[in-house]
């Protein structure tokens, strides 16, 4: 990529008294990119942000927003829009939106087609669809090139969830260089490139393919699919449940046949790709059983 | 025996929170319900444990000693530990204090909050304490287990704990009912329900709910019809009718959950006359 990136992190770390939160993280956004962030709780995701946003500084490295130190007047190019929306939730509509441009002392935006005639409503009383619709609205006003999105489509119906995603690409498309987190891995595949974080470090990145790499899945199908699960669980093996198919992340096939033999289970046992939260889930057993 | 809610309606005043929704849990599988933010799930769930009386329709639940329910917010007590948590629910319920005892360190064990158990539930992460509260609603061994999105906002880690959890009370016979607005999650359940605006879009196995959108769901680089068509990465997936001509470059694809929802609500709004 020649573009220059809009946001950019080199060997960036923080600290907290003796915890490490962020280590040695390199990474960038450029124009017209959307790149998820992703990675369990307390993986180390909102600080990077917070020091990419200059909301707190770095221990030792370097963050660089639209080309320099994250100061106030860099800001003025970034749009954010936090987990909680950042909304007033006792203003109406109206009020937020003017509250919002005058401080990018812009003209407030016109209402999108959803939040036609709410324009008098409080915002506590509004849908939490129409709420991010609104948030983002409030964010997109001063036209940024930088769109910081945490989590933007928690809890929101899929016809409006592809509403927003439908605004975050015509941002992208006009150039906008787009970091999301997200818990959602349908919507990790909305993303052009992925960043998967874990215990501070940046663990994996690229496509979808990229980040799961050689972490592999066992697939079981048995008639008696509860009596499988049963005894895979009992046998301590990390054992989920997927329509009637067990899966079991990063496991012999060979070892959960001989596990359900000896329970007298017939079943079909198949390796296959693991999804991205499987993958997740590998890096957390390795991190609390000390295994790097 | 399974349990039931049957053909109900539920109004607050001039809106119909449910309209005519039917859902039957059996003994060892889980249904799913679906739906975003209004669609009536949640008003389902406390038809079935009791809490919202019907205007019309039949609710077939057990006892309410039998009844596991995890509520959409909190679910536990922020100043008591983890342990005093579980005691509390334990007291309710009359547990003799040695069984109390074991069954609290077994499932504390089986959801990795063993070494949690004298934290304030205040410090808990999210997905710890869903964790928890979960293995309060569980602690009595319900007959009927009923979660309410017992996985939003909770990192994907945590959600496949959540979710091998849930699958053992399956497998060791619960009947489980939960909600969520994670499509990729409700491909997991044996039977799913999917609500929007208190009616039923589609119930049934994954496959019966793909099969109750007629017409064809496609790809492509552009749009057709802006009113039909969604965004999916940089692609555009977009939904025909059965009678329409589709366009010539639009490749038809094998949709998933998402797809199928997002499919029929457009469907259904355009015939009630809403819009996106």
């Amino acid at each position: 990529m020649n573009a220059p990136a809009l946001l950019r992190a080199s060997r960036a770390s923080r600290d907290f008294g003796g915890f490490r939160a962020v280590d040695a993280v390199t990474m960038s956004v450029g124009p017209g990119e959307v790149v998820g962030l992703l990675g369990a709780n307390g993986a180390g995701k909102t600080t990077l942000i917070r020091m990419l946003l200059g909301l707190i500084p770095v221990t030792s490295g370097d963050v660089e927003l639209l080309g320099g130190p994250p100061d106030r007047e860099r800001r003025s190019g970034l749009g954010y829009v936090p987990q909680g929306l950042g909304l007033y939730r006792d203003l109406t509509v109206q009020e937020n939106l003017a509250f919002s441009s005058q401080a990018y002392s812009v003209d407030p935006p016109e209402l999108t087609e959803p939040l036609q005639g709410s324009a008098g409503v409080l915002v506590g009383d509004l849908s939490l669809g129409l709420q991010r619709q609104l948030a983002f609205l409030a964010a997109l006003a001063h036209s940024p090139r930088v769109l910081v999105l945490d989590e933007p489509t928690s809890g929101v119906d899929p016809l409006a969830r592809a509403a927003l995603w439908d605004t975050i690409r015509d941002q992208a498309d006009a150039g906008t260089g787009v970091l999301v987190t997200t818990h959602y891995m349908q919507e990790a595949a909305q993303c052009d490139r992925l960043l998967l974080m874990s215990r501070a470090r940046l663990v994996a990145q690229g496509s979808e393919a990229d980040i799961i790499g050689a972490t592999r899945a066992v697939a079981v199908r048995a008639d008696d699919w509860a009596a499988a699960f049963a005894a895979l669980n009992a046998a301590g093996e990390p054992v989920m449940l997927a329509g009637r198919e067990v899966r079991v992340a990063d496991a012999d096939p060979d070892h959960i046949g001989a596990v359900l033999s000896a329970a007298g289970i017939v079943a079909e046992v198949a390796a296959v790709p693991a999804t991205i939260e499987e993958r997740m889930m590998v890096l957390a057993r390795e991190t609390s059983s000390g295994v790097s | 025996m399974s349990f039931s809610v049957r053909a109900a309606t539920v109004r607050h005043g001039d809106t119909l929170a449910l309209d005519d929704v039917t859902v039957v849990v059996e003994p060892g599988s889980v249904v799913v319900v679906v739906g975003g933010d209004g669609a009536g799930k949640t008003t389902l769930l406390r038809t079935m444990v009791g809490e919202v009386v019907l205007d019309s329709g039949t609710v077939d639940a057990p006892p309410a000693q039998a009844i596991g329910y995890l509520t959409a917010r909190a679910g536990s007590w922020q100043a008591l530990t983890v342990r005093q948590n579980m005691d509390f629910v334990g007291g309710i319920y009359g547990l003799p204090r040695e069984q109390l005892e074991q069954r609290r360190e077994e499932l504390l064990s089986r959801a990795g909050l063993t070494e949690a158990g004298d934290r304030l539930a205040s410090q808990l992460s999210g997905g710890m304490r869903r964790k928890l509260g979960f293995s309060m609603a569980m602690l009595h061994e319900p007959a009927l287990l009923v979660l309410d999105e017992p996985t939003t906002g909770v990192d994907p880690v945590s959600r496949v704990d959540i979710w091998r959890l849930v699958s053992e009370a399956a497998a060791a016979g619960a009947a489980v009912l939960m909600a969520t607005t994670y499509l990729d999650e409700a491909e997991r359940a044996g039977s799913l329900l999917v609500l929007d605006g208190g009616r039923t879009l589609a119930h049934g196995t994954l496959a019966q709910v793909r099969a109750a959108l007629d017409g064809t769901i496609t790809e492509d680089g552009v749009p057709h019809r802006a009113a039909w068509a969604w965004r999916r990465g940089r692609r555009y997936h977009e939904y025909w009718a059965t009678r329409e001509v589709i366009a010539g470059s639009a490749v038809a694809i094998d949709p998933d959950l998402e797809d199928v929802v997002v499919a029929l609500s457009l469907a259904r709004r355009a015939a009630v006359g809403g819009h996106r």
